[in-house]
This record gives structure tokens, C-alpha cells and sequence, in this order.
């Protein structure tokens, strides 16, 4: 075996360009994929990380009749906040939010928009919820950076809320934003304005009312509260999983191509080899080698080349991972217009067992390939290896 | 005492329907230091002759002995081994490893042999300085003549000094000045370690340094004449 090693490190090296380009395109599968799969394990962490801020917290429960696909489930999805909760709240271990159908007037334009109460002084969501304790005239407001975008509200803008209170009377009302905030999460921006929840119980006649209940402590054995439905964090992010699982899926062709690419070029080197080196061969045979161990030194030798590869990837692969990680991806177009939770600049994130289990992955395939074609050679008489005729 | 021994050889070769015959009915003794040719034309059965001595191929009848072990009933290992430790092979076209340096190619049985470092190092400057080649211990194949690269396959069947060299044409590709340097080399190889060479040629360059000249004709053998060397190596006749 170490002389295998030796013979094909001679062999590879002395055919110099062949090998070079073989390596090049192995070593850049290495580096894509790696990058490709910590990219995706980055967003998976921040699109939690960002849920987790800014809409969901620890877990929520969610009033029984509130469907967040159906706004006019808005209409009968509060109820008073339950006796066994209280405590809780009052800690500021949980943050009863209120939610309201109604719509907003942008300029004279007339748009849906869910009317969110929130308290001023919660500190389990990074929203910017303390915004709101101003003295003003108008219902201070925040909204998320789509809402403003769609809106074309800024800082400082007045406009109009309208909405149905608990006897389904239409009234209205002027509000001034006072923040806008980045969440990377669609579900917490869209169509959605953040008012003050005392505020709320005022005008909807829902005093001490609440459609979701936001928790802080994930891990915490939650209890089942009548007329509310219990929403874990691990429900409630499954819609990250969904979609990072979907777009695995696709990467995974792009692995496949990737993986595929390096491996033709393998096998051709393989294929070739085997053809242009019959004499060679019929030599090794000749000196007293046996065709099974020639079969072997061909078939290091493929190996070999994801052993170069996985060399020459850490020579310019872990520099530009690590700046990867520190500077991020940042998207050529607008992540915001994807209506998924993708933050602008995505930091990949790679785990040991991401390199290993890559390097590990490419190289076993390296050799598979490496050995299929020279099966051939096993086949071979030498004299006929020799006169180099084989067909 | 003969190193090897054969016995109404014949080797048939499957053609279509039928078998070709490459050789017929030959029977052959080697002794320990000879310096031995087949000659014939083109299509005599020379390289199947040697190709069967040097286990590459196995006889269709009758009996090939090298060294006490019966070719033909060697399995692929064994085989394997005979050539490992105990032959050398010099090719027409010499079949030098193109990516190896001279140093490497003459390195090359004495790394299947798995001699230490320090053994190989000194057993291949000796061979590369009985074919005169010290000088080019660095260079690979493609830069060299192909005088040099002939004296490089020598010194690769020579380096491990084998029980015996199987040459098959070693001259074909030379100019006569390279030729004589070649066959005086082996020659002189063949006197002071007793190595036995067969070669295969229908050069008359190689057939006036042989000792022995074995005719084969049709793959039959056709005459056999052995010419005793003067003790100063040179031979009656010389061009
Ligand atoms: N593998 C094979 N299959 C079929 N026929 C073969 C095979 N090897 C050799 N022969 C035939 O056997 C005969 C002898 O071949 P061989 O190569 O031994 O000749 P040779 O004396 O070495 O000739 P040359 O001087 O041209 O090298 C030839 O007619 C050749 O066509
Ligand atoms: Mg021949």
C-alpha cells in the first residue's frame, strides 16, 4: 500500500497539468459545497434567530379561533387573558398581543392591515415596541421595513387607521410612525401596524383581551389552557425547516452537478489512463507486479486526487470560508422581495462534521470512480498490456 | 546446470474458428550464464518464446521450467514473484516510465523488492554507472536519446541483478555506435555477475555478439549453434 502511495504520488506528479486541472475542479466542489451547505445552515440559524425575535418568541399559544391565513378569523380570535397566565404577564415572562383587522390609508390609498397591540415595555421581542411611549396627539405606530416599503411610510408620517370595534362599528383614527424595523421575517412586517396594546383594548371595546400569547422560555413544560391552542417553538419554525429542507432539495442537485463534474473528469482521467498507458501496464506486470496490485495503484491514484484536492482546498478554501463567515453573502438583489425569511447578508456557518463528512463523501466517491475503469486492467493479458494493442 | 528447461513446447493462439500455432514442438536448454539469441524473421515465434519464459504467457503443451518452477503451472501470484526476484525484462521500445526520473525507473524493482532506502540508493548508482549514466540520474525519459534510454532499461533489469534478462529486440531503435556500446555493456554484465540473457533480435548487430545463436523458424527451431567465446569476449565475426 505505501508503495501504491509512492508510485501513484510519482505518477500524478510528473503528469503534472492533467493532474493539476483534475484537482482544481475537485478542490472547487470541495470549497462550493462546503460554502453552499454553511450558507444554508447560516440562514437556517438566523431565520430562527430572527423568528424568534421578532414574532414567536419562546412559543405562543394562539386563541383557538385565530387562523393567520384567514383574516377574517381576526374578527372572533380574542379573548380575555386567562386567569393562569396572569402571573406571568405581569412578570413580563409573557406578552399578550391583541389582533385587529382593519385597514390603513397610505396617501389617500386604501390597504389592508392587521392592527397589532403590543405593550411598550415588553423585552421578549426586539421590536421596537418602547417607540410607542410617546405624548402625542396622533396613536403612535410602528412598522416593519416591508410595510414601509409597500406603504411608502417613513418615519415620522401621519395617516389613517380604520377599523371595526367589538359592536362592528367602523371608526377611524390618525397615527404617527414612530420606528421601523428589519426583521428578516415576513410574517412579523407584512400589512401589519404595531400600536400600543392599551390603546387597542380602547378603541376595539376589547379591554384586557388577546389573540396570542407569547412566552419567553422555550424549554419550559407548558401547561394546556382552555380555549387556547398551545403553539411550541419547534411548531412554530417548522416553516423555516420547511423551506430550508425544499431548498436543500435544490442544492442537492447542485451538488449532484458539482459532484458529477469532478467525477467525469475522474473517470476520464481514469478511463484514459487505462487506454494510454497499456504498455505502462504491461511494464509494472513485466517487474513483477501483479495485475491486482496494478488495479490498486491505479486506483490510489484516482484517490489521490481528492486527497490533492482536499489539500489544495485548505490552501485557498479555509481563508475564503473564514472570510465568508465573517463578512456574509450578501445578495446581489433585493432579499426583501422574496417574501421568505432571508436576511440582505447571510453569514454561513460550517460545523466539523460539514468539512468531514464532505471531504469523507468526495473522496470515497473519488475512489469508486477511480476503481470501476481499472477493473479493466484486471482483465488484461499482459503481453497483450505489453504490445499496448488492446482495444 | 540448465536455468531453463524446455519441452516440446507448443504455444496455439485462439484465431476465429481455429488456433494459430506460434510454436511448435520446441525443446530448449539454458545453462546459468549464457549469452543466448533466438533469431528468425518476423512472425518466427521469438517473442512468444520469451514471453513464455518470462511467465507473461503460459504454454499451450509441453513443459517450461525457469528456475525449478513449472510456468505453466503458476497462478498469477506466483508468477508475479518468479519475475519479481529473479528476471529482467529489456523491451524494443523500452517502455521506460515516461513521468519517472531515470534514478526512479531504475529504482523501480528494487522498490517491489522493498529493499531499504540505503540498499536501493547504492545497488542503483552501481547500475547506472555500468550502463554510464550517473550523470543523468535526474533526468526523465522524454529528455533523453534513445541510446540513453536503452542503457536505462538495462540498468533496470540489470539493477537488481536477476538470474536472468529476457531482451526482446533491446537494439532495434539504436544506431550501430549505440548498439555496440549496448551489447558490450551487457556483455560485460553477463561475465561478471553470470547472468543469463536470452534475446529475441533478427539484428545483425546482436546476433555477432551472441554466444549462441538459436534459429527459429516457423516456430520450429531450426538450428543451434553455440560459438565458444575467446577470453577476451571478442567474437569471430564483426561489423
Ligand atoms: N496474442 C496473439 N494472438 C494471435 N496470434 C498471435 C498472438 N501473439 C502472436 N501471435 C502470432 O504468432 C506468431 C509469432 O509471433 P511473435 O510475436 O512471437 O513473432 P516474432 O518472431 O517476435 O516476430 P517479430 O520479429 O516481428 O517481432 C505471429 O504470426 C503472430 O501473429
Ligand atoms: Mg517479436
Amino acid at each position: 500500500m505505501w508503495l501504491a502511495i509512492k508510485l501513484a504520488y510519482r505518477n500524478l506528479i510528473g503528469a503534472g497539468l492533467r493532474t493539476w486541472l483534475n484537482v482544481l475542479v475537485l478542490s472547487f466542489s470541495f470549497v462550493v459545497i462546503i460554502w453552499l451547505k454553511g450558507v444554508m445552515t447560516g440562514w437556517d440559524h438566523q431565520a430562527k434567530t430572527d423568528m424568534t425575535n421578532y414574532e414567536i418568541g419562546g412559543g405562543q399559544y394562539w386563541h383557538e379561533a385565530y387562523d393567520p391565513f384567514d383574516p377574517l378569523s381576526l374578527y372572533d380570535s380574542h379573548a380575555p387573558i386567562p386567569e393562569a397566565v396572569r402571573a406571568e404577564v405581569q412578570a413580563g415572562d409573557m406578552e399578550p398581543m391583541l389582533f385587529l383587522q382593519g385597514h390603513i390609508f397610505p396617501q389617500g390609498r386604501m390597504m389592508p392591515a392587521i392592527i397589532k397591540g403590543i405593550k411598550p415595555d415588553q423585552s421578549i421581542f426586539k421590536l421596537p415596541a418602547a417607540s410607542l411611549d410617546t405624548v402625542t396627539d396622533a396613536i403612535p405606530a410602528f412598522i416593519g421595513a416591508m410595510m414601509a416599503t409597500s406603504s411608502r411610510l417613513e418615519v415620522g408620517d401621519r395617516t389613517t387607521i380604520r377599523w371595526r370595534d367589538a359592536n362592528g362599528t367602523f371608526d377611524a383614527a390618525e397615527i404617527l410612525i414612530t420606528a421601523i424595523f428589519h426583521s428578516n421575517v415576513p410574517s412579523a412586517e407584512a400589512a401589519q401596524v404595531y400600536i400600543p396594546l392599551e390603546k387597542l383594548w380602547d378603541i376595539s371595546l376589547l379591554e384586557g383581551e388577546a389573540t396570542v400569547l407569547t412566552f419567553r422560555d422555550s424549554e419550559a413544560e407548558r401547561a394546556e389552557l382552555s380555549g387556547w391552542v398551545l403553539k411550541p417553538k419547534k411548531l412554530l419554525t417548522k416553516s423555516v425547516d420547511d423551506m430550508i429542507k425544499t431548498k436543500n432539495a435544490g442544492q442537492s442537485v447542485l451538488y449532484g452537478i458539482l459532484l458529477l463534474l469532478a467525477m467525469l473528469a475522474i473517470f476520464d482521467t481514469q478511463v484514459l489512463s487505462i487506454f494510454r498507458r497499456q504498455k505502462e501496464i504491461g511494464t509494472y506486470i513485466a517487474l513483477g507486479y501483479t495485475r491486482k496490485e496494478v488495479v490498486g495503484l491505479f486506483t490510489v491514484e484516482g484517490t489521490m486526487h481528492a486527497v490533492l484536492a482536499a489539500v489544495v482546498s485548505a490552501a485557498y478554501g479555509l481563508p475564503f470560508l473564514a472570510w465568508q463567515a465573517r463578512v456574509g453573502w450578501t445578495m446581489p438583489i433585493d432579499a426583501s422581495q422574496f417574501g421568505m425569511a432571508m436576511a440582505q447578508t447571510l453569514y454561513p456557518v460550517y460545523s466539523v462534521g460539514l468539512v468531514i463528512s464532505t471531504v469523507l463523501i468526495l473522496t470515497v466517491t473519488t475512489a469508486i470512480v477511480s476503481y470501476v475503469p481499472s477493473r479493466k486492467i484486471a482483465k488484461m493479458s499482459p503481453t497483450e498490456a505489453l504490445r499496448g494493442k488492446l482495444q | 546446470m540448465h536455468i531453463i528447461r524446455i519441452k516440446n513446447l507448443t504455444k496455439r493462439f485462439p484465431m476465429g474458428k481455429g488456433a494459430f500455432t506460434a510454436l511448435r514442438n520446441v525443446s530448449l536448454n539454458f545453462a546459468e550464464g549464457e549469452f543466448a539469441g533466438l533469431i528468425g524473421p518476423s512472425g518466427s515465434g521469438k517473442t512468444t518464446l520469451l514471453n513464455i519464459i518470462g511467465s507473461l504467457d503460459a504454454p499451450s503443451d509441453g513443459s517450461v521450467e525457469v528456475l525449478g518452477q513449472s510456468i505453466g503451472a503458476l497462478n498469477a501470484k506466483e508468477a508475479a514473484r518468479l519475475r519479481k526476484e529473479n528476471m529482467g525484462f529489456i523491451f524494443q521500445s523500452y517502455n521506460l516510465l515516461q513521468v519517472h526520473t531515470v534514478y526512479e525507473n531504475v529504482e523501480f524493482p528494487l522498490l517491489l523488492l522493498k529493499f531499504g532506502a540505503d540498499k536501493r540508493r547504492k545497488m542503483v548508482l552501481d547500475a547506472l554507472e555500468w550502463v554510464g549514466l550517473t550523470d543523468k540520474e535526474k533526468s526523465k525519459p522524454p529528455q533523453l536519446s534513445g541510446g540513453e534510454c536503452q542503457r536505462v532499461a538495462i540498468a533496470r533489469a540489470m539493477v537488481k541483478r536477476p538470474a536472468m534478462v529476457l531482451a526482446d529486440e533491446p537494439t532495434a531503435n539504436l544506431d550501430a555506435a549505440n548498439s555496440h556500446n549496448i551489447l558490450k555493456t551487457m556483455e560485460k554484465l553477463n561475465r561478471e555477475l553470470k547472468t543469463t540473457f536470452v534475446f529475441a533480435t533478427h539484428d545483425d548487430k546482436v546476433i555477432n555478439y551472441l554466444q549462441r545463436k538459436i534459429f527459429l523458424l516457423d516456430g520450429r527451431v531450426d538450428k543451434d549453434e553455440t560459438i565458444r567465446p575467446t577470453t577476451t569476449g571478442d567474437h569471430v565475426a564483426r561489423n
